[in-house]
């Protein structure tokens, strides 16, 4: 690629990733973002100025936009969750949108069913129905992978749509609230049917579930045995099923587990912020919980300070959206720090080496082919 | 079901499939690179807004086209620089560009949602063709995009199997290793593979807001660059496969709103769920028969190449 006889870049493989270089990859990523975004937002003529200064009231900026990032981080982190548990296994769930769905729809049969059950018990019902729900939609693409062998990154991005129509059915039909005169909007939820507060805060108890839920399954990968089996069929599949673990039987576990986390997800948005079902429940929490659980490296403690930082681009959104200006330039800006994230993978595991020379042509021998890329190793 | 109505629903699918057939033979070139491009959703979108802005400025769908193009191009060239020269996961980059291409042209199309276009590409029988029995007005009375796809389609297969061209890319899919030691470039190559993807990905989405429903609506891709992605695993990365499926899977999208005008008591939310479906079942039939299409799979696709770990 270079003139030959010059100084030649070569890739050399770090025996360790660099810590360093990593929290500056994040760092850099998410200020070159900005600028990115920056001059786009200049050079279409929007300028970035107001709308920079409207992101940051809206997130971080004010104690309400605080409250509102601590609000969206709460799904945020359930999506990420369901996706990290899955790729535990190098499994791609990227159908937590759906399953995030299908437990708002879960949960939401559960509040219409049974409106007048004293709050605890029909919260814990809601729950189970939140769990229910995500774990059964997480469920159809792990049987396929199991006892079919069919890839799951199709089926489960697929049923996202699925899940959506089937909640935009049950809002313009069963579930419509007359009094909104054809508005795709549910009954509102009876006074059980909502979580409580924390505190006297704008933030609702579902905080302490997915902290917990954090805490659990980070335990659960770490510390026991299951967790390390199914870190093991990730790695290696056929050294495990040597091992004699049961291939399907995991991959149904994993995909039911990370299911309900993101089904749980559902369940305490429309419970804790909604207070009803309606079309569009989600701005896309599934979407951003793949960015936030790469970003953390698949670890459940790292995405729960990742899902904050989402969660305030996420808000910063609707503070645009009020203001007339360009909410989707949120979307884009996700897009492009994790570009940034992704291109400085390279430094984190590799050290740019300048030689003098033309690069040794080495007889070749067989790529590492099965081997999972290496930025995505899963953070131990 | 009356013959009339049968060939109507054949008419609408090789429309409908017409915008997934060049999806899928964009991301048989990428693929048969060694490259899995989960970005076609995005790429599509970036070309359905960037053909309907330039149409409406320029009122020259023509010129929307090649806008088009371009921008499925321009977007697939950042998806290339990321995974082919830095390394970068497939899956992930894919689903960055999705969510990037979702936001940008949603920016990019605020001012003309809902905007009716100036010029669209309208039907044109061809003399001849089109008078021939059933097939005629299936095949020969669409628009002009549609006969360039009969065009594109085999000349990709020929390209792909029939010339050292398609030969040295089909190698750099399967051992990159091989093509290396024997002076391809595999960066090159797979860098070329891409783009000519993204813009089969971008006529893709030029094809959906200038010809198949003039219009731009945010996301109106909706799902169509995924389904292309399953397409190509169907067709088992031939182009000329690849456009069987696509007039099949558009003839399952055209089928379902047929029904709703026969008077079928269906709620449109589980119509618009069809294609999704069909596509989610015909992917486990396919496994099934999984051995042969593990070994049509090009080797190396998903895997980033280093030289220096050989």
């Amino acid at each position: 690629m270079t003139a030959p006889g010059g100084l030649r870049p070569r890739l050399v493989k770090r025996l360790l990733p660099s810590r360093r270089m990593r929290v500056a990859v994040r760092l850099i990523a998410l200020l070159s973002a900005f600028a990115v975004a920056g001059i786009f937002l200049q050079a279409t003529g929007r300028g970035a100025g107001p709308v920079y200064r409207a992101m940051w009231t809206g997130s971080f900026g004010s104690p309400y936009g605080q409250a509102q990032t601590i609000l969206a981080a709460i799904p945020l982190i359930f999506t990420a969750l369901a996706v990290a548990v899955a790729f535990r296994m190098l499994l791609w769930n990227i159908g937590a949108e759906g399953q995030f769905y299908l437990g708002a729809f879960g949960a939401t049969a559960v509040a219409y069913a049974a409106p007048d059950w004293p709050r605890p018990i029909l919260l814990g019902a809601m729950v189970l129905g939140g769990l229910i729900g995500g774990a059964l939609w997480g469920l159809i693409p792990g049987a396929l992978r199991a006892f079919f062998g069919t890839n799951e990154i199709v089926p489960t991005l697929l049923l996202n749509y699925v899940a959506i129509l089937l909640v935009d059915y049950m809002v313009n039909g069963p579930w419509t609230d007359p009094a909104t005169l054809g508005f795709p909007l549910g009954k509102p939820f009876s006074e059980s049917a909502i979580l409580p507060l924390v505190g006297n805060t704008a933030i609702h108890a579902g905080l302490y579930l997915a902290l917990a839920a954090a805490l659990v399954v980070s335990l659960v990968l770490s510390r026991t045995a299951w967790g390390y089996k199914i870190k093991v069929i990730g790695a290696n599949t056929r050294a495990a099923s040597y091992a004699g673990f049961s291939i399907p039987r995991n991959v149904v576990a994993v995909m039911l587990l990370s299911g309900a986390l993101a089904g749980l997800g559902g369940m305490v948005e429309v419970s804790g912020v909604v207070h009803k079902i309606q079309a569009n429940i989600s701005p896309g929490f599934g979407y951003t919980g793949i960015i936030v659980a790469t970003l953390a490296r698949f670890s459940p403690l790292y995405i729960v300070p990742m899902a904050v930082l989402f969660g305030a681009l996420v808000v910063s959104s609707v503070e645009l959206q009020t203001l007339g200006l360009p909410s989707d330039i949120v979307l884009m800006l996700q897009g492009v720090i994790l570009f940034f994230a992704l291109a400085g993978e390279l430094f984190v595991n590799y050290r740019l080496v300048w030689r003098a020379g033309a690069v040794s042509n080495r007889p070749s021998t067989p790529a590492s082919a099965s081997e999972p890329a290496p930025d995505l190793e899963p953070a131990g | 079901m009356s013959s009339e109505l049968i060939v109507t629903i054949f008419v609408a699918g090789i429309a409908a499939g017409t915008t997934l057939v060049f999806a899928a033979v964009g991301e048989i070139i990428a693929e048969r690179s060694g490259v899995l491009n989960l970005g076609v959703e995005g790429m599509m979108l970036a070309g359905a807004v960037t053909g309907f802005l330039v149409n409406r400025q320029l009122r020259a769908p023509w010129l929307g086209v090649a806008a088009g193009i371009s921008a499925g191009a321009a977007l697939a060239l950042l998806l290339a620089v990321l995974v082919v020269s830095f390394k970068a996961n497939q899956v992930v980059t894919g689903l960055a560009l999705v969510i990037f291409a979702i936001g940008m042209t949603g920016y990019l199309g605020e001012s003309v949602v809902g905007v009716p276009p100036p010029v669209t590409f309208e039907r044109i029988a061809i003399p001849g063709l089109a008078d021939i029995p059933v097939a005629g007005r299936i095949f020969f009375a669409q628009d002009a995009l549609v006969y360039l796809s009969y065009i594109l389609v085999p000349a990709t297969w020929w390209i792909l199997f029939r010339t050292r061209t398609g030969l040295n890319l089909r190698s750099v899919g399967e051992s990159p290793e091989s093509a290396d030691a024997a002076g391809l470039s595999v960066t090159g190559t797979r860098y070329a593979a891409v783009v000519i993807g993204g813009a089969f990905a971008g006529l893709a989405g030029a094809y959906l807001s200038l010809a198949r429903a003039p219009s731009w609506v945010p996301n109106m891709t909706a799902g169509r660059g995924w389904i292309a992605i399953a397409l190509v695993i169907f067709a088992t990365w031939s182009p000329l496969r690849a456009a069987l499926g696509g007039y099949l899977f558009g003839s399952v999208e055209a089928l379902g709103f047929r029904l709703q005008t026969v008077g079928l008591e269906v709620s449109t939310f589980f119509i618009a769920m069809m294609p999704y479906l069909f596509t989610i079942v015909v992917l486990v039939l396919i496994s099934r028969g999984s051995v042969q299409r593990r070994l049509a799979a090009p080797s190396a696709l998903g895997n980033a190449y280093l030289r220096e770990e050989r």
